[in-house]
């Protein structure tokens, strides 16, 4: 029982409200209340001592900040010059270096785009618009058309390609997915057998299934002469593997939907496409906005996978970087740096999943009372 | 959706109307339009692997398939036939996703359990740990173990965290059971004749699920006991002999960083499972069972947990079968799993979209099959939930 009275309390808002005694006393309980919580209370500090002590000696102090390898070798900490050394390696990969600066701003450009998406005050229909003409833009940028150098995407890596192949993927996805839900919920039967196939199998198979088919089958498939990109066939790929989950969550948003919302359009002489477009897929969509974003952030963190296709992500420069001759081995700095850029990121998109979960929440709570509100009046 | 509008009455036979639902011929149009762009590419991929010199089809098989595997559960050679290999390479799929479930399922209830410790210092270092894994790449987090279980020093130096148990850059040794001839088929042969009877011993005395239980395990140490006690069955705990250890089981370190990665990722996710699951279950019903005058593990046995259930299951199938798949990234670190095979096969013999088709085909099947077993249980539990 204390189990889940302890957790009631700390879900209620009164919790907010507890003095500050009376907060002392929930947690004084809660580390020596018994003896289990006891036992605990000394195995964390044990914790503390003998694992996260050592880590943060080896990541602080015991660091060299600056100099060689060899100053690394003569101290027994993280040698975090290696990062400061290899920084441009690991963000750009092979990139022509005087033009890092392309690579930066086709990041900016991303970067900005996905920021503004996530203002619910920017969620309007030439939204669509914008991220055609921003993507496109970037990719310009990218590919050197600024400096009319073309920079061929195998020399394309680091952070800009994990960027814009989970940036992009996501973008081609969505239109994608929305016609594969629709479909799958359509009385076509034909077009909805079509469309749960391709659903089920992607959905089925490892996304490394799908990026050997893109490397290994699709080129063979192509006529003499004809050739795609592997970067082309790799987020084409990774398209096609997220348009399946994310039709599946569009699914769920339009079984959200009451029966009612269909019958009064169609009562109304609304056509299909315009029922779609007026009534179910604003309300639909909206509704699992914080499915998208948890979609998104998986995306990022898999986007590494295409290291078994060979391309040169952000996880597979770091790894590289510390295969370097004159700074061997410093495996262990490589990824803690490519994890904390990782977990930023994906962490700050989650605590924004989560704030928009509960500001949809009210809003439609609002929504309803209003509704109410003029009913009665 | 029903077609609204003048397309309604769209040309088209009432029998092909009944057959197909709405606009039947826009869709044999679009199905023989998707068949048609499948059949040219299978034309131009024939074409293309004709010239030069692939024969499509299955044939290549049963050729030696001329690569070694670093770890197999059955027999295997260069000379063994590619059929062979593959077969290899989804055991090996099979072990780590079976082995991995199993402890990510006890790791991570631990962990979803914990997180609702009432000590703030283990919930909050339960939250802190499913963030950190579920923000980070899953591949980092095997490149990760991958790299730990490497720098393991050598096996004159090995650790002994726990006697009998040795870590070393060679693998990881921990004590095992060893069957003599014929025990195994013994044991395997009363388990199924056990479970077999059971039911039916259980429907004709009308038993108990604790009378059952407690049946089934007397029966199990006895098996145990009478084995152990004829010298049938032993424990063999692994030791250090010179430069070496011998006995035991070993797990190789790719093995070991695969399923640690895999366990260790999972049980993130299903620590939110669980959490979430016994938070679905309204505050009221702990109370009204309470004033009932339940005790606390009663009222967690008998109210909470089996409506939690109903809200677990479902996620659970979903992430049993994301280990299954995740499994395949064991190709980044050196386990020869089923798609590592797979590609080296690929590679080998230019057979590209055949290894591929069947490495596609053994993925589905496992998924249909676990979704198929994970849904049959979950109607059961759900309706016994309901209190029918």
């Amino acid at each position: 029982m204390t189990m889940a009275l302890s957790e009631s309390i700390r879900r209620s808002p009164e919790r907010n409200r507890l003095t500050g005694s009376a907060r002392w006393a929930l947690w004084r309980r809660g580390l020596f209340g018994s003896p289990v919580n006891l036992a605990i209370t000394l195995g964390f500090v044990a914790f503390v001592l003998f694992v996260v002590a050592p880590f943060l000696r080896w990541a602080l102090i015991d660091a060299t900040w600056s100099g060689t390898a060899k100053d690394c070798a003569e101290r027994s900490g993280a040698c975090w010059a290696f990062i400061a050394e290899k920084s441009r390696f690991i963000l750009f990969g092979l990139y022509p270096n005087d033009r890092d600066w392309q690579a930066a701003i086709a990041v900016a450009l991303v970067g900005s785009l996905v920021v503004a998406t996530g203002m619910p005050r920017f969620w309007n229909r030439r939204l669509v618009l914008v991220w055609i003409v921003v993507l496109g833009a970037a990719l310009a940028v990218m590919s050197g058309a600024l400096t009319r150098q073309l920079v061929p995407t195998d020399k394309w890596g680091g952070f800009p390609l994990t960027v814009l192949l989970s940036v992009i993927g996501f973008a081609g996805a969505f239109p994608l997915g929305i016609a594969l839900a629709l479909a799958r919920r359509s009385k076509m039967r034909l077009l909805r057998w079509m469309a749960v196939a391709f659903i089920e199998v992607m959905r089925g198979v490892p996304l490394i299934a799908v990026l050997y088919v893109s490397t290994l089958i699709f080129p063979l498939m192509l006529p003499a002469g004809a050739a795609i990109d592997k970067l082309a066939r790799a987020q084409i790929a990774i398209i096609l593997f997220v348009a399946a989950y994310m039709a599946e969550i569009v699914r769920a948003g339009l079984q959200s939907l009451p029966a009612g919302q269909y019958e009064a359009s169609r009562s109304l002489g609304l056509s299909w496409a315009t029922t779609m477009r007026l009534v179910v897929l604003p309300q639909a969509l909206r509704a699992v906005i914080p499915a998208f974003v948890n979609l998104g952030i998986g995306l990022f963190l898999d986007t590494t996978l295409v290291i078994v296709i060979g391309l040169f992500d952000f996880l597979n420069t770091a790894r590289v970087a510390a295969t370097d001759v004159n700074w061997n081995g410093f495996y262990s700095e490589a990824y803690t740096f490519a994890a904390l850029i990782y977990f930023s990121l994906s962490y700050a998109a989650s605590r924004y999943s989560l704030w928009l979960e509960s500001r949809l929440r009210v809003g439609h709570a609002n929504r309803e009372g209003t509704r109410h509100r003029t009913r009665s009046a | 959706m029903t077609a609204i509008g003048p397309d309604a009455t769209a040309p088209g036979s009432p029998l092909l109307k009944n057959l197909l639902g709405e606009r039947p011929l826009t869709q044999i149009f679009l199905f023989v339009g998707v068949l048609a762009a499948f059949g040219f590419l299978g034309q131009t991929m024939a074409t293309n692997m004709g010239r030069v010199g692939i024969t499509p089809g299955f044939a290549f098989l049963s050729r030696p398939s001329n690569f070694e595997i670093g770890e197999t559960l059955i027999a295997y050679s260069s000379q063994s036939s590619f059929a062979r290999a593959i077969l290899v390479g989804l055991l090996n799929t099979l072990l780590v996703s079976a082995v991995g479930c199993i402890l990510a399922t006890i790791l991570g209830v631990s962990l979803g359990l914990a997180r609702m410790s009432e000590n703030p210092l283990l919930s909050g270092s339960v939250r802190a740990y499913v963030e950190l894994i579920r923000n980070t790449p899953l591949l980092l987090q095997l490149f990760f173990w991958s790299a730990t279980f490497h720098a393991l020093p050598a096996a004159r130096k090995a650790f002994e965290p726990v006697a009998g148990v040795y870590l070393s850059n060679r693998g990881i040794y921990i004590p095992a059971f060893r069957f003599e001839s014929g025990a195994a088929e013994a044991i395997a042969l009363i388990s199924l004749a056990a479970a077999l009877l059971l039911p039916l011993l259980r429907r004709r005395f009308a038993l108990s699920g604790r009378i059952v239980a407690t049946l089934s395990l007397a029966g199990f140490f006895l098996v145990i006991f009478t084995l152990a006690s004829t010298g049938n069955l032993r424990a063999e705990i692994p030791s250090l002999k010179g430069f070496n250890i011998t006995g035991g089981l070993s797990l190789t370190p790719e093995f070991a960083a695969l399923l640690v990665g895999l366990v260790v990722n999972a049980s993130a996710l299903i620590a939110e499972i669980v959490r979430s699951g016994i938070q679905s279950v309204p505050q009221g019903q702990w109370e009204a069972a309470r004033s009932l005058g339940l005790h606390r593990g009663l009222i967690f046995r008998k109210i909470v947990l089996p409506q939690a259930m109903r809200v677990i299951t479902p996620l659970m199938t979903s992430s049993y079968l994301s280990l299954t798949k995740n499994s395949s990234l064991a190709v980044a670190i050196g386990y020869p799993d089923l798609v590592s095979i797979i590609n080296t096969a690929a590679n080998q013999t230019g057979q590209a979209l055949e290894t591929i088709l069947i490495m596609a085909a053994v993925y589905l099947t496992i998924s249909f099959a676990v979704s198929f077993a994970m849904n049959r249980y979950n109607t059961r539990y759900a309706l016994k939930g309901l209190g029918r």
